[in-house]
């Protein structure tokens, strides 16, 4: 089939203070999971694509302008056919 | 002198706004749909607070699409005055007409209480018939306030003095104690290089009658109007 799927996972990048990931290890450990240290918290998105010859620009093109916030998040694209 | 009040699905304060200006002020005011394209004419566009898109994806990050924005974004460019407050400042950001990033308060929780503000350059649109040496009281209601942005672009805010307004105390004292969300440098609100651009996380539309707590935030308005008897100009 023509179809194909892109998984796009965006986040911090590294030495941005993340708040969310922060609290979610302290509660981590409040439940006596010691052995986490650290969190990154991010967001996943699946994208359901139809093929055309320029797809993977098209996605990189939408990460960066919609997806992600290039100041603050890096994000990374699995393509599954 | 005519404000444009741009509505999104989400918006909050364009009501505010829109008082303030027209009963307070006694300017005109008008509002603009996030679907339109024209500008109509108006002196100055106001961006309001709200949820605009429901604070989907990222605070501010699917309004800046909107068919308005481009309208918006072209009449910025071009020197009109913008001033973004709360979402309205993150569509800025979003949308890159200001730089940096408005991030998750520090301590994850909303913050809605009257802050302090420092007027860190009097020499802008917004600020020039402020009182000297005076902080403004004004409310504060948001959850992704905490401004962000990597140290050389930090410094370069500061030597421009993009940095209009800093959380302080009531004296004027920038301190981390006053910080109300996380704000590197105490930042509550910034201008673009040219100095024609305003996103501050703060109310002043809701600080403009005594009986409201504050009216401190008509000193930022009512600079506007001093700024555009000197300096006329109309956005398409």
């Amino acid at each position: 089939m023509n179809k194909k799927k892109a998984i796009i996972y965006v986040r911090l990048k590294d030495g941005v203070l993340d708040p969310q990931g922060k609290t979610i290890a302290q509660a981590m450990g409040n439940m006596g999971y010691d052995e986490f240290s650290s969190v990154r918290s991010g967001r996943f998105f699946e994208l359901e694509c139809e093929s055309r010859p320029d797809l993977d620009k098209r996605i990189d093109e939408v990460c960066r302008r919609l997806l992600s916030n290039p100041v603050i998040e890096t994000y990374r694209v699995e393509m599954i056919s | 002198m005519k404000f444009g009040i741009v509505t999104f699905p989400g918006s909050n304060c364009d009501y505010d706004s829109y008082a303030a200006v027209k009963f307070v002020l006694g300017q005109e005011a008008v509002f603009l749909w996030h679907k339109s394209e024209s500008l109509e004419s108006c002196d100055v566009i106001i961006l309001p607070g709200g949820f605009s898109y429901g604070d989907y994806l990222r605070s501010g990050a699917i309004a800046r699409f909107s068919p308005i924005m481009k309208s918006v974004e072209r009449f910025a460019r071009s020197g009109g005055i913008v001033i973004g407050i709360c979402n309205g400042f993150q569509v800025l950001v979003e949308s890159g007409l200001l730089p940096g990033a408005l991030m998750r308060n520090a301590h994850l929780r909303f913050s809605c209480k009257h802050v302090y503000l420092k007027i860190e350059n009097y020499d802008t649109p917004f600020t020039g018939v402020c009182p000297p040496g005076k902080t403004l009281k004004i409310p504060i209601a948001h959850g992704d306030g905490n401004y962000y942005n990597f140290q050389p672009e930090l410094e370069k805010l500061k030597n421009k003095a993009q940095v209009l307004f800093t959380y302080a105390t009531v004296d004027g004292n920038v301190v981390p104690e006053a910080n109300p969300n996380g704000s590197l440098m105490n930042i509550a609100g910034i201008t673009n290089r040219e100095g024609n651009i305003l996103g501050m996380m703060p109310h002043p539309e809701r600080a403009v009658e005594k009986i409201l707590g504050s009216d401190d935030g008509l000193h930022i308005f009512n600079s506007l109007v001093a700024c555009f008897e000197k300096r006329p100009a109309k956005a398409g």
